[in-house]
């Protein structure tokens, strides 16, 4: 017994310092990509970074660096932790840690490179709209965690942000109460879910595909809603009121930060609450277990007592009203009213950063957010007439999702039962 | 605890899986529930553990008359059961796994993994099944995690234990560890009901036996009664244990297998440096627990997986890396472990998946188009000469019984003709006429002049079949011995320890599985 165990354990060593090579060294090409290619590419001029949004109460001066130096140091920084990683045997935490300080490195000679010579880049509001444009992908991962967890694959997440959206807009139009529209969102989610749920659960429908109906049904039944009622009568039922920005006192006050993380609309302090409750509720409660045991292994649930398509159902509709949230948003929380297909592959985008966070809410927020990122940069970049196409970046998530899934960057492992009705035998 | 089972029946259709059982367990007792595959074992354990409901009968628990209608019901009443197949998430912990169902929390709902963790400890300290809480269930050894599953059902306060064929999966010496627990847990006062068709382990550990057979109970022998009476008892005739067969003459080397190094689907080393070479007209037996290599050894014999370093070679033509097709044109014959996914087409029909390996030559196609006729014409003939027992030769495979699924595979492995036979674990789940069936094909096609190699981890087959028997461990053949090889010295060679856990391992006074082997020498 010894002997087999400590083989199990010797043959997830070897494993281990294959990823851990791997790893490593993609994080040295990172550096060698900052101080190369970003360090001595980078046109004559310096880089000026902005901190100050219009109308901040604190001022921060601007930063304006030589970009090729920076590169170079950030590069050799990159190169350090690369050979670290490959070097030491990290803890988790500090694997994470290093990932994200490369990507970061990444990011900031990436814009050294970008705006030197040019206007200043505004870097708050740059981080600003990260964070906003990554609430409903972030809303939307974590209801794919919620569902997943439990074994119900989740394509439909797109179509819940949409009829969230809608609901939200034409409930806060007509009743002419934001609350109530924030209420609507998630009701119009947990109706795609209750549809999800149904076929999934009860008829066994091939899960995938089902999502991918779900979205197209969603998207025809709110076109059709919008042409024949919200257009006629667009300022009874399409002109909500936007919930505005809350700051939060002392904390929204830090430099950068502040105005980043803390001053914003009640959707981002949801949004706060949401990741902390689905994190800890999926790996430290009762309720986690229970959730993941179903997601893992249905029938040993059973044997235990666990009810396995209830547990599904309850998941699978809490991920809907998640995902309505995320939908409101989109209307009430930023633009008002509602337009046709407004969601605009925003679902797809989120189930990819749940699978790049590999089926765990903070991996998938932390992908959230770097996909946000890249939206946000591909806004910036022209407004600084960078000549980089937005549409490139705007491909991002996709490719670092095909990376992720192929396994390239360490396989994510998604429940094992994910997509697999429970049938009792 | 007192159980009860009176008059038993479950029905599926006109089939009568259970047929007035009467059963019972008395406290503190080890009792056998002997039988065939498809006795009606498992049928009776689900209406005991309330996976399925009885159509007559009635169950008592201390002379109180009770309904399991699920699981939860029977776990209620004292009932625990301990799966053929593990019922334990593999990405849990030790403890997380066990408390599933009942778990500890504290306020909010939040785990109390401290509690958890000290209530799995207790009883593990207790029984002395030395399980550590913390581990991840996926990174152990079968033998733990079936501890794992008894710990299980102990916290659950279960006080008659249903082990469902526990010993499949382990190997001589871990056996020998599940008896010492079992009879610790008698001492406790709990009851067990040991479900098994392996006579050996029976008669060494049962204190009542009762025998199942087509449904009904066919007698309750002593423990002592012999392997023969037990057997025909079982089976309803009298059957020959062993297949007669002459010693081995063997001729020239046909497989060479050099130190071949293959990955698993993972990526991981499963088969580590196997050097092998197998004479025509002799059987060698490659014993070893399951997950050990032999699959992955198999696979890459037959041009399924990649090889990455070594040779295969068979009549002397190299077939490192030849394409399955290859292979099989070389005269390899492949009886696959799993028949279901690999052996079988199941919707395809009987005559179908007879000539699945030579659809495409004469006779069965002629140019591009398929004979019909002629492949109807040879399934008539192979049904008939292997007893396949089917409806007609159009039926699809899956309505096939185990036993006649496995003869339809060796009938069209065995219609070719072949050099070499690979069988993987050829009689895994069926019943003992089946059994006796499949080794007199493979001891014919070995004296027909095929070297034969056989991959079990039965170890009473090993010895029924093989002229030389070697032994897998972690990837590596850790010896070939001839097969009067006492079966406590292969026991410890499988389980990879050559010489330093020995006293540990020694079997008690009961013995063994094919302890006391073997007539037919090698030549």
């Amino acid at each position: 017994m010894t002997v087999a165990s400590a083989s199990v354990v010797a043959a997830r060593r070897t494993i281990t310092v294959e990823r851990r090579v791997v790893i490593g060294g993609l994080l040295v090409v990172l550096g060698l990509l900052d101080a190369l290619v970003f360090g001595y590419l980078s046109p004559p001029g310096h880089a000026v970074f902005s901190f100050t949004l219009t109308g901040a109460a604190v001022s921060v001066p601007n930063l304006s660096v030589t970009p090729r130096p920076v590169c170079v140091a950030l590069g050799a920084l990159s190169c350090v932790i690369g050979a670290g990683y490959v070097g030491f045997r990290l803890s988790r935490i500090a694997r994470r840690v290093a990932a994200g300080v490369c990507v970061a490195a990444l990011a900031v000679a990436f814009l050294c490179w970008a705006d030197a010579g040019r206007i200043p880049l505004p870097f708050t509001s740059l981080l600003s709209t990260t964070v906003d444009s990554a609430i409903p992908l972030m809303l939307g991962a974590l209801s794919g965690c919620l569902c997943e967890r439990s074994g119900v694959i989740n394509v439909a997440i797109e179509g819940q942000l949409l009829t969230g959206a809608f609901g939200a807009a034409v409930v806060a139009s007509a009743f002419g109460s934001i609350w109530l529209g924030l209420l609507a969102g998630p009701l119009c989610g947990v109706l795609i879910a209750a549809l999800l749920g149904l076929f999934a659960l009860r008829y066994r429908v091939d899960q995938i595909v089902l999502g991918i109906v779900l979205d197209l049904f969603a998207s025809g039944i709110t076109a059709y809603l919008y042409d024949a009622a919200l257009v006629p009568f667009a300022n009874r039922l399409n002109s909500p009121a936007t919930f505005g920005a809350y700051k939060i006192p002392l904390l929204g006050d830090i430099p950068i930060v502040g105005p980043v993380l803390f001053d914003s609309t009640i959707f981002l302090y949801i949004t706060y609450v949401a990741i902390f409750a689905v994190q800890v509720g999926l790996f430290s409660t009762r309720w986690g277990l229970r959730v993941r045991s179903v997601g893992e292994h249905p029938t040993a649930a059973d044997t235990v007592g666990i009810n396995v398509n209830a547990t599904r159902w309850r998941n699978v509709l809490l991920g809907g009203a998640v995902a309505g949230i995320g939908g409101a948003y989109l209307t009430i929380g930023s633009v008002g009213a509602f337009g046709k297909t407004m969601s605009s592959g925003l679902g797809f985008i989120a189930l990819a950063a749940m699978i790049f966070g590999r089926w765990t809410p903070l991996g998938g927020v932390a992908a959230a957010l770097l996909f946000g990122f890249m939206t946000a940069l591909s806004g910036v970049l022209g407004t600084i007439n960078s000549p980089i196409p937005s549409d490139v970046l705007l491909m991002f998530p996709y490719v670092a999702t095909i990376v992720a899934v192929a396994g390239l960057v360490g396989r994510g492992r998604p429940p094992k039962a994910d997509g697999q009705p429970y049938i009792k035998t | 605890m007192e159980l009860k089972l009176r008059g038993v029946t479950k029905r599926f259709g006109s089939l009568v899986a259970n047929d007035h059982i009467d059963l019972d367990v008395a406290a503190g007792e080890i009792h056998a529930l002997l039988g065939e595959n498809g006795a009606g074992k498992t049928t009776l354990m689900n209406v005991l553990y309330g996976l399925t409901q009885p159509d007559e009968g009635e169950i008592e628990v201390d002379g109180r008359r009770v309904r399991f209608r699920s699981p939860k019901d029977a776990i209620d009443a004292g009932i625990g059961m301990v799966h053929q197949h593990f019922m334990l998430v593999p990405v849990f912990t030790v403890a997380e796994n066990v408390v599933l169902g009942r778990e500890p929390t504290k306020p909010f709902g939040l785990l109390d993994r401290r509690r958890a963790r000290g209530e799995v400890q207790d009883l593990s300290n207790r029984y002395g099944l030395s399980i550590d809480p913390d581990a991840y269930v996926e990174h152990l050894p079968v033998g733990v995690q079936q501890r794992v599953e008894i710990v299980k059902a102990l916290i659950r306060q279960a006080n008659v234990l249903i082990l469902d064929e526990p010993t499949a999966v382990l190997t001589p010496n871990e056996t020998q560890e599940l008896f010492r627990i079992m009879r610790e847990l008698k001492a406790s006062g709990r009851s067990i009901l040991f479900i098994s068709h392996k006579l050996k382990e029976v008669q060494a550990v049962a204190d009542t036996v009762t025998v199942l057979r087509r449904g009904r109970v066919v007698g309750s022998p002593p423990p002592s009664a012999t392997d023969a009476e037990l057997a025909t008892l079982m089976v309803g005739r009298d059957v020959e244990l062993r297949v007669h067969k002459e010693p081995a003459e063997p001729g020239d080397v046909v497989l060479v297998v050099d130190g071949l190094v293959v990955r698993d689907e993972t990526g991981r080393i499963a088969v580590d440096g196997v050097s092998l070479e197998v004479r025509a007209g002799e059987i060698l037996g490659v014993a070893g627990v399951q997950g050990n290599g032999q699959t992955e050894l198999c696979k890459a014999l037959m041009g399924l997986l990649p090889v990455d370093r070594g040779m295969v070679a068979v009549g002397g033509r190299d077939l490192t890396r030849a394409s399955t097709r290859a292979v099989l044109g070389a005269g390899v014959s492949y009886i696959p472990e799993d028949r279901q996914e690999d052996g079988l087409v199941e919707s395809f029909s009987v005559a179908e998946n007879l000539v699945l390996d030579v659809y495409d030559r004469r006779p069965f196609s002629s140019g591009i188009s398929l004979r019909p006729d002629r492949v109807r014409d040879a399934a008539r003939t192979s049904m008939a000469e292997f007893d396949i027992r089917a409806g007609s030769i159009e039926v699809p495979a899956k309505t096939l019984s185990g036993g006649n699924q496995q003869k339809l595979i060796v009938a069209r492995e065995l219609s070719r003709e072949t050099r070499v036979l690979l069988a993987n674990q050829p009689t895994r789940g069926l019943d003992v006429g089946s059994i006796e069936f499949v080794h007199r094909r493979i001891v014919a096609n070995r004296d027909a002049g095929s070297a034969v190699v056989i991959v079990s981890s039965e170890l009473d087959e090993i010895y029924a079949l093989s002229d030389r028997i070697a032994v897998m461990y972690e990837g590596k053949i850790v010896g070939v011995v001839p097969p009067t090889t006492p079966a406590t010295e292969l026991g410890l060679l499988m389980a990879g320890a050559t010489s330093t856990r020995g006293e540990e391992g020694l079997p008690g006074e009961e013995g063994l599985p094919g302890e006391e082997v073997s007539e037919v020498q090698p030549a």
